[in-house]
């Protein structure tokens, strides 16, 4: 006998959740942390990924940057890339 | 929470799984134009209960259902897919019917489902019986130890839409052991390589239903008969697989 399909099962990954923006360094705030405008207007606070720490790679104001947002904070990202 | 089995749940499951294969092996039998579904449910319950059994799904309450099942069996026709609930109504020359049976034997459930033709039937029935057989069969041989859940998943959604029909997504197959429904749930589609890893004594139900037309599924006002939309005829086999550390063992099915 089938059971009604629960969509808070485990199958779902997390990942999918995630949200992807891209968006404009505002300022630079200590401990890496970032203040990004996003496309769409919205102003978020930024910590750049660890893997991108771990390359030196450089972030300054007015780089244009791609943002991972979880749908539960969206006041909240990490930046994933710094487009040249 | 997935619950693993030690080799001597499995063996008792294997027992349980036993008495469902022969149960649906009678009700095979039996399956003829001019017999009720009701008589089905008669024939099912007295033979499970002659074996010191319970009918699992007799006053189960699902999620969504206001009532208990009534029934030891669901007895689904055409474009009823599943949980459909066995009475007066009549098998016809040309149905196709899917029989779900489950039983409660020493604490443990076993659960297996077939599709059954009433008298000749036309071949787009044959074809839909084939292809969800196929489909069952394929997803019973990605259950080894050390592939993942989605590939068993995938294959059902692989083989159903190479042969043009849709998987239902509202229902879906399961996790079994000393309840009827546990962890974890098995698709009928999804992306391959994905989900938890299988591991010997994961036990699972796993159930195909294919239907001719979409994918979507209403529930009828009985709250459980559950029909395609669009009213094309739906098909369902089920087996449970245990996973053992040289492959896997379908307990469903007699040796």
């Amino acid at each position: 006998m089938p059971s009604f399909l629960d969509i808070k099962g485990d199958i779902i990954s997390e990942k999918e959740e995630i949200i992807e923006v891209e968006g404009t360094i505002l300022e630079a705030l200590p401990n890496a942390m970032f203040r990004v405008e996003l496309e769409n207007g919205h102003k978020v606070l930024a910590h750049i990924s660890g893997k991108m720490r771990m390359h030196y790679i450089k972030i300054l104001p007015g780089d244009t940057v791609r943002v991972e947002l979880s749908p539960y904070d969206l006041t909240r990202g990490r930046i994933i890339y710094r487009k040249k | 929470m997935i619950i693993y089995k030690s080799e001597d749940e499995i063996k008792i499951m294997k027992r349980a799984g036993e008495l469902v294969a022969n149960v649906l092996l009678k009700l095979e039998n039996t399956v003829k134009p001019g017999v009720s579904t009701g008589y089905l449910d008669k024939i099912a319950e007295e033979m499970i209960v002659s074996h010191n059994a319970k009918p699992a799904f007799k006053g189960y309450l699902g999620r969504i259902s206001k009532i208990p099942f009534p029934g030891t069996i669901c007895a689904s026709i055409n474009e009823e897919v599943v949980h459909g609930i066995p009475g007066k109504r009549v098998l016809k020359e040309g149905d196709l019917i899917s029989i779900d049976v489950g039983v409660r034997l020493d604490g443990f459930f076993g659960d297996a489902a077939r599709s059954f033709k009433v008298g000749a039937v036309s071949r787009k029935v044959d074809k839909i019986m084939q292809t969800t057989w196929d489909a069952l069969n394929d997803a019973v041989d990605k259950c080894v130890a050390g592939n993942r859940l989605g590939d068993i998943s995938n294959v059902i959604e692989l083989r159903a839409k190479s042969n043009g029909y849709s998987v239902v997504e509202d229902f879906v197959g399961h996790g079994i052991g000393r309840n009827m429904h546990e962890d974890p749930q098995v698709l009928n589609y999804g992306p391959a390589h994905q989900g938890p890893l299988l591991k010997k004594g994961i036990v699972l139900a796993i159930e195909p239903m294919l239907n001719e037309g979409g994918s979507d599924v209403e529930v009828l006002g009985d709250s459980w008969t559950v029909v395609t939309k669009d009213r094309k005829i739906s098909c369902h086999f089920e087996d449970t697989v245990a996973i053992t550390s040289e492959g896997s063992i379908i307990l469903t099915r007699p040796d």
